[in-house]
């Protein structure tokens, strides 16, 4: 990380109220299936972003609580019927999850590859589980886990004390669109307090800031439950949106998907994965209409070239790019401003 | 005691699945720290190998023992020369470019050999113990597992190449001390795990189908033998075998094989938090 991926600067209230206008205009001229599933993925790469960009934690089984966050709704809500329990159950069992796996990892001092190894291990026994769970036997509740076939047609999201509402269409849209909006301010929120920026100290320099005195894994382990917590929210709104979870929520393709997003879009912003899930997920869609190339193709070829030429992905380039261009031009106007000074010396002296 | 024999020979040949399917990627991550998430696909390369060349008419043991790692190999030394040798030292990024290469290489089987699951016949026929029918298959996956391990551990401790090789782990400087160029003794390196990859894909293609995403049945089962061996190649790798091995075995007896890989995942979990350095970290500290 350089010194310039601080990248914390205040928020860009004009920017941020011109996407938003735009994004609840988005209505009137397009239809809105699509639009949610690419903010719901958004959402997931921003989970994910917050993360390792900014606390440096890599995880390569971030589907482990997108999928929890799936599950959970659609178990619960054939348990409970009304959807606003199950709702922020979504949220809260895929955080204890996480804080429970992220202090076993963090707790126990595990460097970065074998975090990597141990969470991608812990994807695939819930991968692995759900497939396996096909059968009377596997049932909690009234919800049947399903197997490989997974749990359709639960109750989806309602308005809060009236199941007789159903949200869906547009209205689901705009929900998903408040969703991802909140979640967006509340990363910054965090970036921008204390506990945020002992995140980024972390990320900087570990060893420094355990010598300064700061707990080093509770700080981990609470990003881990809050990034958790977020990707749970994905996968719940995911759910809503498909009306059927699968054990492929748990897949690797779902979890080399949002790490590949995070990367394109730069580590160390938020916006960029955003943008990246936004514009990779619609390719992802495009490329679904035909069958000669395949989107794994497409998706690895770009991320091998986007870890070896622009390591630091788009966003941060970009900046950096439009940075060298500001100064480029700042050093002709000084230069030119000399050369200017310089012939009316010339001429006094004359 | 017919069905204790057979639990046995489940046992070994589960113990020599995993070391077989291991070796490339524990001999690429000993000697390089460089973790390959490609290895997957590696092995379905070379089970994809030796299917074609053995539906061209071709000897199937030819196939498995010489066409599959030269293949594969070649397709190694590539990517090593493309790819990893830009990243030596940045253990992340090559995970994930790696990762991307696994992505890569399954979309391009699935252009060019189709999203069809394609087979071939086992070589040699079954068995009978008692009322039970058995794989005679099985038992010359344990013996190629057998040769292979004995094979490396002689080359690592009696030959030059394995002095070198034994250097290169200890790091570059080792390697030049020694008068070779470390960056010709890694592309060798990753050329020769690559090559035992698509050994191993050869070796299994009789007794799995193949599809284009089979890598990532073997991925996660050669990885966490791999990291919870620990540093020493040979041992690292036999002991987390046959610890793996024993215990998946043992549970898909008891209650299916589903259950036993989730036992075997979970153990890997508890084992790498507790021994961070792997099983070599703790014990058979100076084994090979």
């Amino acid at each position: 990380m350089t010194g310039s991926g601080f990248g914390i600067g205040r928020i860009r209230w004009n920017w941020f109220a011109a996407l938003a206008v735009l994004l609840a205009a988005l209505p009137l001229v397009s239809e809105t299936n699509t639009p949610t599933l690419l903010a719901i993925w958004a959402l997931f790469a921003l989970s994910l972003a917050l993360m390792w960009g900014y606390a440096g934690i890599l995880s390569f089984g971030h589907a482990a609580y997108f999928g929890l966050g799936a599950y959970t709704y659609a178990i619960a809500s054939f348990n409970i019927g009304e959807s606003t329990v199950p709702f922020v159950l979504a949220l809260i069992v895929p955080a204890i999850v996480a804080a429970i796996i992220g202090a076993m990892m963090f707790y126990g001092r595990i460097s970065d590859v074998y975090l990597g190894v141990m969470t991608l291990v812990v994807t695939l026994i819930l991968n692995r589980f759900m497939n396996a769970t096909a059968g009377d036997a596997y049932r909690i509740g009234n919800a049947r886990l399903g197997g490989f076939n997974g749990i359709p047609a639960f109750p989806t999201l309602n308005v809060p004390g009236e199941p007789s509402m159903e949200i869906y269409g547009t209205f689901y849209y705009y929900v998903v669109i408040v969703c991802l909006i909140a979640a967006y301010l509340i990363a910054r929120w965090i970036l921008a307090s204390a506990f945020g920026r002992t995140l980024i100290g972390i990320r900087e320099n570990e060893l420094r800031m355990e010598l300064l005195g700061y707990n080093v894994p509770a700080y981990k382990t609470a990003i881990f439950a809050v990034s958790g917590a977020m990707a749970g929210l994905a996968g719940c709104l995911f759910a809503n949106w498909a009306e059927i979870v699968t054990p492929s929520v748990f897949s690797l393709g779902q979890t080399a998907e949002v790490l590949i997003w995070v990367i394109v879009g730069g580590l160390g912003t938020l916006i960029g994965p955003m943008i990246a899930a936004v514009a990779l997920g619609s390719l992802k869609l495009e490329l679904g209409h035909q069958t000669t190339v395949d989107n794994s193709l497409i998706l690895g070829a770009i991320l091998i070239l986007v870890v070896l030429l622009i390591p630091r992905g788009f966003a941060p380039t970009f900046v950096a790019w439009r940075r060298r261009f500001a100064q480029s031009q700042v050093h002709r106007r000084q230069a030119r401003g000399t050369r200017r000074r310089h012939v009316a010396l010339q001429e006094a002296k004359q | 005691m017919d069905y204790a024999a057979i639990v046995v020979l489940e046992i070994l040949y589960m113990i020599a699945f995993l070391a077989l399917i291991s070796a490339g990627l524990a001999i690429v991550f000993g000697m390089m720290r460089v973790i390959n998430l490609a290895h997957g696909e590696f092995v379905m390369l070379g089970g994809y190998a030796t299917i074609a060349a053995a539906k061209a008419g071709i000897n199937i043991y030819f196939a498995m023992l010489v066409i599959s790692p030269i293949v594969v190999g070649a397709i190694g030394l590539v990517v090593e020369r493309l790819i990893v040798r830009f990243l030596y030292g940045r253990m992340i990024d090559i995970m994930l470019a790696t990762w991307g290469l696994s992505l890569l290489l399954i979309g391009l089987v699935d252009l060019i050999f189709g999203n069809t699951a394609v087979s071939v016949p086992a070589p040699i026929p079954g068995y009978r113990i008692g009322h039970y029918q058995m794989g005679g298959y099985n038992l010359f996956v344990i013996a190629v597992a057998v040769l292979l391990m004995s094979g490396m551990w002689f080359a690592l401790r009696y030959t030059r190449v394995g002095l070198v090789a034994r250097g290169a782990m200890q790091g570059r400087e080792v390697v030049s001390a020694l008068g070779y160029n470390p960056n010709t003794i890694y592309m060798l390196t990753f050329t020769v795990g690559a090559a035992l990859s698509g050994l191993a894909g050869g070796v299994m293609a009789p007794l799995t189908g193949l599809l284009p995403s089979s890598g990532g049945a073997y991925i996660a089962k050669a990885f966490i033998t791999v990291i919870t061996g620990g540093a020493a190649v040979i041992a690292g790798t036999l002991s987390a075998a046959a610890l793996f091995g024993t215990v998946d075995q043992l549970v898909s007896f008891a209650s299916t094989p589903v259950f036993g890989e989730i036992a075997m995942l979970a153990l890997a979990l508890v084992l790498l938090r507790l021994m961070p350095q792997g099983i070599t970290g703790q014990f058979f500290r100076n084994s090979t």
